[in-house]
């Protein structure tokens, strides 16, 4: 594999994100990621993906390697056009689900990363970054 | 449990061949993914029986590395297979699954194994099995652009059988991820064993289940409490380090469960539970 680029990977179905792991795995290696840096962005990018695929009826992943001074790193980026997200503070809160979920994703894949950036317009959509250094 | 190599499965397989293909040609009769409209019973038959007499041939050689000289016969076969079933108009996940199949009987016939033994044999067989699932996938993707590694996925997520270890014991190793539809299967096959077999002991062993995430702990969890209900108390084996850091992470808690790092130590555990242990009599120990 060679140096990595960046790459999207479209987000409608469960399907899409079982590629988007697989995707984000590859990048993760190309870049010499431990298995746990691996397995925590691997697993952050599923709680955005599925959120995604389950509260916006879909989106995009963008997926970049970061190689900023001499720092190397994985942003992945999730955007949907769905509902957005009224309350962020609330949507935060680990235990708070409006779909039945354990309501860990967001307030997990925050601890699992080192840069979190999530911004959302009701009725416009979200926009998720994450960064993992390696 | 033992780096020692385990009493062999060989004689057992050997011995039980002709059961062990008339049972895999009836499940495969009896699946939902039957295609007596694509392929007669006599040539059914007759590809059970070659892949069967190649799996004999290839454990003999020793090896349990199906990419081995050792295992050529069988990748021959498999590559003839793939290419006469893909013909017939059967897909790439069809034909894994025909191979795949193959896991229940096979399983069945160790039951004479002593407990450790069987166990060794089990996973050992489990991992070949999954081996050769692969290989036909790959002859029908050779020369396609993209690998589909979703195909693969999927496929590999429908071979989760469940597999009586032991009386009153279950295992359940799961492979692939573990979405909603999934899950609903998987733990339906597994309260079903429970009540035919009256277990009250169920190993999960997700050695084979690349990400945890928040949903597949979810499942997970319901899963250990649907199994409660019937009466079974589960374990969970197979949590790799870096998998169980990222749950902690995640702030996952799975409530009231033992966790053990590998499916031979879960074993052990269970069989404590039961009442029963694993000892060394010498007199039944070979093939040390
Ligand atoms: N992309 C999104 N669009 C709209 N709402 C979202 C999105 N992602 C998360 N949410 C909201 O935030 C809540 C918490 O999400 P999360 O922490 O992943 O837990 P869970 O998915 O288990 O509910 C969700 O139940 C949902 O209400
Ligand atoms: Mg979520």
């Amino acid at each position: 594999m060679g140096v990595p680029e960046r790459l999207t990977v479209a987000l409608r179905t469960q399907d899409d994100v079982v590629v988007l792991r697989q995707r984000v795995r590859e990048q993760a290696v190309a870049l010499c990621f431990s298995l746990l840096d691996q397995t925590k962005i691997v697993t952050a990018a599923s709680e955005l993906g599925r959120n995604a695929v389950a509260y916006a009826g879909g989106g995009e992943a963008m997926i970049e390697p970061s190689l900023n001074s001499g720092r190397v790193g994985l942003a992945l980026t999730v955007t949907d056009h769905g509902p957005g997200i009224p309350n962020v503070e609330d949507a935060m809160r680990p235990g708070f689900t409006t779909g039945g979920g354990l309501g860990l994703g967001l307030s997990g894949t925050r601890r699992l990363v080192h840069e979190f950036d999530l911004r959302s317009e009701v009725g416009r959509g979200t926009i998720v970054r994450i960064l993992r250094w390696k | 449990m033992t780096s020692n190599p385990s009493v062999t499965p060989i004689p057992l397989v050997r011995a039980g061949y002709e059961g062990i293909l008339a049972m895999w040609i009836a499940v495969q009769k009896r699946s939902a993914t039957a295609r007596p409209d694509l392929i007669s019973d006599a040539d059914l038959a007759r590809q059970c029986s070659e892949v069967l007499s190649m799996l004999l041939e290839g454990l003999a050689s020793g090896s349990m590395d199906v990419s081995s000289p050792g295992w050529e016969g069988m990748r021959a076969t498999l590559r003839g297979i793939s290419l006469s079933r893909g013909r017939l108009g059967f897909g790439p996940s069809e034909t894994a699954l025909f191979i795949l199949s193959l896991k229940e009987p096979l399983f069945g016939s160790l039951q004479e194994l002593d407990p450790s033994s069987r166990i060794d044999a089990i996973l050992e067989l489990n991992h070949v099995i999954d081996r050769l699932g692969l290989l036909t996938s790959e002859v029908y993707q050779q020369g396609r652009e993209e690998v589909s590694m979703r195909q693969q996925q999927e496929m590999l997520e429908l071979s989760t059988p469940v597999v009586k270890l032991w009386d009153g014991m279950l295992a359940l190793p799961l492979i692939g991820t573990l979405d909603s539809e999934r899950t609903q299967v998987v733990m339906e096959s597994l309260l079903q064993a429970i009540v035919e077999t009256g277990s009250t002991i169920a190993i999960i062993d997700i050695t084979g289940v690349p990400t945890v995430d928040t949903k597949v702990a979810q499942h997970l969890i319901q899963t250990v409490s649907a199994a409660r209900l019937m009466g079974a108390d589960c374990l969970i084996s197979g949590i790799r380090p870096q998998i169980a850091q990222t749950i902690i992470h995640l702030g996952i808690t799975l409530p009231d469960v033992v966790t053990k790092a590998t499916l031979a130590d879960a074993f052990v555990a269970a069989l404590d539970r039961l009442g029963q242990r694993v000892v060394s009599t010498g007199a039944t120990s070979t093939g040390r």
